[in-house]
Formats: structure tokens, sequence, C-alpha cells
């Protein structure tokens, strides 16, 4: 028999002799996965009314936010920033989800709003310093519990100007440790052109700020997710509307708000984009941004504590010897 | 007048004639003109430019330049004015808007209304130094005679920085809520809204602008619109600079790919009714209660604080305080002499040349 493939030291599919059932991995993989669940943590964060429990309910099509939740629950501004989260397990053909919604009530509600963004930064923080603890435990559990915020839904209201002052030191400090996803919230004070617009001034503002929102430019991993994500980078902000009302036109029973002027299709892709967010955050990119804040923002984090313990071993051994 | 007194003999009381006095002072004032003050206030989006534009029907904001977010974090509130001649069947009007960009704006908003509060309170100085002075031919009234507070649509209710604005205004101008933006609401959301902002002003005791009552001697008709118009503040307006087609109609709207929003029409939101009220019905009513009520608060205030400051002083000059005048100067009246007595040869002379001219031509 010749030497095959020395040079290239892979052997291509086409090359094996039969069907060996490498790709069954797959299946495997996909069957451990719906038996085992998976969590996805998501964050939401705007200021009062902006129809953040709405939008999520509407995402995962079923009553998960805290207003629907608590039994009194009675829609007042908390005078601080007070993080809270509900978790649920919702399951779909087969396949488990935890999805836990943590809620930022208070946020950008006062009139002083100086450092609003500091208990949710210390958040983000924390889960990152559990899951790092639960790492470096000798009998570590088989699967560590995963709390760590996954993505964070930014709301900015629809004011077709641009980003406020608030926005921007929000998305500058979140943008550096989580994945961030800003939308336009209540968009259907828009027309079509003061959207366009309206996106355009933000991705401006963005860049001129130096703030990267997912998904990022420098994680694509290959040429064909840099297209794919090049779409989305041009269209974000996406513009949201949500409800969970439904009403009939033609003859469908469709999910919309119902003014006396028309009737807004929250799933009409011509109406708003809450289609290409629900695909973004579910259908297509849910691993990926599991992937992104478990790799990149984890990852970011762990090097730095695991550098200052280092610093901070190294001081107090140093102090020793000057001590003996 | 006479002609009439002669004919109306036969009535019990003599027809004097003075019930024309209403028609007198209308012919007077159309002569003369109106001024009228308006002051808008909200965040930054809210569309209060558009709404101005669509209440007056003109563009006062042709050249404006929205600040982005870089520029915005060191802005403060400004105060900007813009006046403007409106003319419409032989009335003049003498429309100034005064806009607050910057208000709400920051991440700390503390007590970002008192710029705001502080201009108010210098009209209302600026007006009684005049009004206490030698001069009074040609005051200028720069008084705030309403306000109309932007409430955003996208909230619960009124938030702190709304509840803190409208009670350091509420007892130096006219304030009128508005539910801005309201084409982002259902029907039963801005019901839900207006209820619990209604209560809210109640509950916080805010004093905004409240419509007189009725005379009980209106009819139904009016007196059931009047009802209808208090049930419905704060109102929920849309404005809009562009004008689309709308049931075979050219309006002014806004178009969505579900629908046309019509501005003026009242099952879409309250536009027409806030027009009716700001100036049709009540802008001079606005004025009555901004001069009868908020100024006379604002000099009885002031009389008070300087009589209590005299008392402190152990100067009591005179019962009434005035406020310092300015002197005559001697210099320049002397000056002022100079020029018209000059002023009155030049015009010796030049009647001297034409009566010359006169005389040569007809030599």
């Amino acid at each position: 028999m010749e030497e095959r493939g020395m040079e290239e030291g892979t052997i291509k599919g086409h090359d094996l002799f039969g069907y060996v059932g490498i790709e069954a991995v797959l299946d495997q993989m996909r069957r451990k996965t719906m038996k085992a669940g998976f969590e996805f943590n998501i964050m939401v964060v705007g200021q009062s009314g902006l129809g953040k429990s709405t939008l999520v309910n509407t995402l995962f099509k079923s009553k998960v936010s805290r207003k629907s939740c608590s039994p009194n629950y009675e829609e007042k501004i908390s005078k601080t920033v007070k993080l809270q989260s509900v978790s649920h397990v919702i399951e779909e053909k087969g396949v488990k989800m935890k999805l836990t919604v943590i809620d930022t009530p208070g946020f950008g509600d006062q009139i002083n709003n100086e450092n609003c963004w500091e208990p949710i930064v210390s958040y983000v923080n924390e889960q990152y310093e559990r899951y790092l603890k639960e790492e470096l435990y000798v009998n570590r559990k088989p699967r560590i519990p995963d709390t760590r915020v996954h993505c964070c839904v930014y709301f900015l209201p629809a004011t077709g100007h641009w980003l406020r002052p608030i926005d921007v030191e929000f998305m500058k400090r979140l943008g550096k440790i989580v994945s961030i996803v800003p939308i336009i919230a209540k968009a259907d004070t828009l027309t079509m052109e003061e959207r366009q617009e309206f996106k355009q001034r933000i991705r401006q503002d963005l860049k001129a700020n130096g703030i990267r929102v997912y998904p990022q430019t420098e994680y694509d991993e290959d040429p064909e997710d840099r297209i794919l994500n090049d779409k989305i980078r041009e269209n974000i902000p996406f513009a949201v509307v949500g409800t969970d009302k439904e009403h009939q036109v033609n003859g469908n029973k469709v999910l919309g708000r119902k003014t006396k002027w028309g009737i807004i299709e929250v799933e009409n892709v011509a109406h708003c984009e809450f289609t290409n967010l629900r695909d973004l955050l579910i259908r297509s990119h849910l691993q990926d941004l599991k992937d992104v804040t478990h790799n990149i923002h984890y990852e970011t984090f762990r090097v730095r504590r695991l550098n200052e313990s280092n610093l901070t071993k190294e001081s107090e051994r140093k102090k020793e010897e000057l001590f003996f | 007048l006479f002609s009439h007194c002669v004919w109306k003999k036969h009535s019990e009381k003599q027809y004097v004639g003075f019930a024309t006095l209403p028609n007198q002072v209308h012919r007077k004032s159309v002569k003369k003109g109106f001024d009228f003050t308006l002051m808008v206030a909200g965040e930054s989006g809210m569309g209060k430019s558009t709404l101005v534009n669509s209440l007056f029907l003109t563009d006062l904001y042709k050249d404006r330049k929205l600040l982005n977010a870089e520029e915005r974090i060191n802005q403060t509130v400004e105060i900007i004015k813009h006046t403007v001649d409106i003319e419409e069947k032989g009335v003049k009007l003498k429309l100034t808007i005064v806009d607050t960009p910057g208000f709400g704006d920051a991440v700390n908003n503390n007590e970002c209304w008192k710029p705001i509060t502080d201009y108010i309170d210098q009209q209302f100085e600026q007006y009684f130094r005049d009004e206490s002075g030698l001069n009074r031919k040609n005051i200028q009234d720069n008084r705030v005679h309403c306000c109309l507070y932007f409430i955003p649509p996208f909230g619960h209710g009124l938030r702190p920085v709304d509840v803190e604005f409208m009670k350091a205004l509420h007892e130096k101008v006219n304030v009128v809520p508005l539910i801005a933006k309201a084409d982002c609401l259902t029907p039963s959301e801005i019901k839900k809204l207006k209820d619990r902002v209604r209560d809210e002003i109640e509950r916080f005791g805010i004093k905004v602008y409240q419509f007189p009552e009725c005379d009980s001697d209106e009819d139904e008709e009016f007196k059931q619109l009047d009802k209808e118009l208090k049930e419905c503040c704060p109102f929920a307006v849309i404005g809009s600079n562009t004008v689309v087609e709308a049931r075979g109609q050219r309006v002014r709207g806004r178009l969505y790919p579900w629908g046309i929003v019509e501005v003026e029409n009242q099952s879409h939101c309250d536009f027409v009714k806030l027009r009716n009220i700001l100036i049709r019905s009540h802008m001079h009513d606005l004025k009555d209660v901004t001069c009868d009520m908020h100024y006379e608060n604002y000099r009885a205030q002031c009389i008070q604080d300087m009589t209590s400051k005299l008392t402190q002083d152990n100067r009591m000059e005179s019962p009434i305080p005035m406020l310092p005048l300015p002197t005559p100067d001697v210099e320049t009246d002397r000056l002022i002499k100079m020029k018209d007595e000059e002023l009155a040869r030049m015009q010796d002379m030049l009647n001297k040349m034409q009566q010359q001219i006169h005389d040569g031509k007809d030599q």
C-alpha cells in the first residue's frame, strides 16, 4: 500500500473505504444534550416601563418574567437597583432548558443615576467568581452549575435621537465583561425612516465610544461566521415590539398590538424586528452566546483573578521574606 | 350709539350702549396684536419640537442639530427662545417658544429644573421692575404663560424626575402635563396611564393648570364638552412634521407599515383638544392666571422679602418700598437738549430750502 496523506496529515471523508459512522457522534451529543438539558441566563436592563417583562415572555412564549410570577406585583419604581432572578424549566420537543431571567429594577429610574450600573457589574463578576471557585475545587462537580450571565439585553428608549449618557456609561462598562445585545424598545413609535436614522446614529455612537456589542467582530471564528455576523451587525440594534395578546388578522391569530390605526404584528418582519432578535438569541446564536461567555468573558475574568491572587501571594511571600 | 338709545326707548331698561365694549376691546386688540409665551419641557426625543411645529403649523427648528452622545455628556440645561410672528385673518400673534434642551438627559439630573425656575423668576423680576418704573409705555411681557411638560409614554406613571419638576414649577407657571409620543400606546394602555398619572398628580399635591369652571348659564352641549375636556387630562399627543395621504385626504400624520396615524383625528390622539385649549379657547385664561396668580404671588413674595429686609436694616423710608430707579443723568439731559435744538435748526433750514425751490419754480 502506498503511503497516503503524509503531507496533509488528515484523511478526508471520501478517502475512507466505507461508512465508519463518525457522524453518529453528533446524534449521541444531541441525545445527551436533550437528556441533560441546558442552562441559559439572560439579563434584561433598562428603565421602568420599556417592556422588559413583556419581551421576555414573548421571546420564550411563556410567562417567565418576574412580573408574571409574583402574586401581588405592584409596578413601582424602586429606590435602588436590586437584581432579581427568576428561573424556569421550559421544554420543547424533548429538549429541556433551564432559563433564568435576571431583572434589574431601578436602573436609570432615579433623578440621580450615577453609578446605577455598579450593582450590575458586581453581579456579573460574582457569577464568574462563583464558577471559578467551583472550577478550582479538588473534588469538582461533574457539571458546575452555571449562573453566569450569557447575554445582557439592553433596552434603549425609542427617542429617535442618539444614545443618552447613561446608555454610553452602562454599555462601556458592561461591554467588557458580558455580551450586550442592545435593542430599541417599544419601537412602534418610530416610522421606518426614523428607525433607520436612529439605528445609524446609535451605531455611530457605539463606534465613537469604543463599545463592543454582540456579536463582536474579533470573535468571528471563520469567514462563514463573519458573513453571517456582519449581516447582523449591520442591523443592530433591533427595533422591537412585544406583546402577549393575540388578534385576528386575515383569518389568522397573530401576536400583536391593536391600535386605532392598525394592528402591529410582532412576528411580521415588515413591522418590527422581534423575530430577528428571537432568532439571534434562541434559534441561531444561543450556543454561541454561551461559548463566548465561557471562552472569552469568563477566561478574561479568570486570568485577571488568578494574576491578582498570584500578586497577593507574591507580595505576601515578599513580606514574609522581609520579616524572617 | 345714540341711534340705538333712541330706538330702544320702549324697553324697560334704557339701553346705554356699553354692551358694545367687548367689540371695542376686540377691535383694539386686533390692532395691537397678542403675545403668548409657551415653554416646552421634557427629555430629548419626546417629540417636543415636532409638536410645537404641528400646533402652530410652522417649522421653528429647521436648522437644529441633534447632539450626539459624546456632546451630551457634558451638556447642561439651557434656555433657548424662538420668536415667531404669526398672522391669521388680520389677527397678529407674537409667539415665543421657550425650549429647555438638556433637561433630564444627564446621568445625574439633580435639580436640573433650576435653570428653568430661575428663568421664570427672572421674567417675573423683569416685569416687576418695568411695572414699578417711570416709563411704562412699552413694557415687554416676557413672562411664561404656559409650560407643556412631556411625560414619556414608556413608563408606568410619573417618575421621580417628573414629580420633582412639576412641583418645582406648579406655583410659578401654568403646568400642562402631556403624554408624549402616544402612538406607541393602545387605547387601553392610554387610559391606564392617564388614570395612573391623574392619581399620582393628586397624591403628590401637584397643582397643574385647571380649566375654569363653566358658567352656570352655558348650554348643556358646552358643559358636556367642557366635562369631556377635563376628563381627558393629561392629553395624549402625537405630532408630525409631514403630510401623508389618508382616506383620500392630505393630512398631518405618521406613516407606518401597519397604518397611518392622523394627528388631527380625535380617535387617534388628543392633539386637537390640546390645540383648542391652548389657542382657541384658553389662551387668554392662561395669560390671566399667569398675571393674576403666579405673578402676583411672586410680587407679593418679593415685596415681603424686601420689607423684611428693610425692617432688618432699620430704614423705613417709604411705606411702599420701591425698587431703585435709574437716576436721571444731568449730562445725558443736556446732550439730548442740544441734539433737539440742532434738529430744530436743520428742520428750519430744510423748510427754507424747500421754500426757495418752490419760489424758484414760480419764477
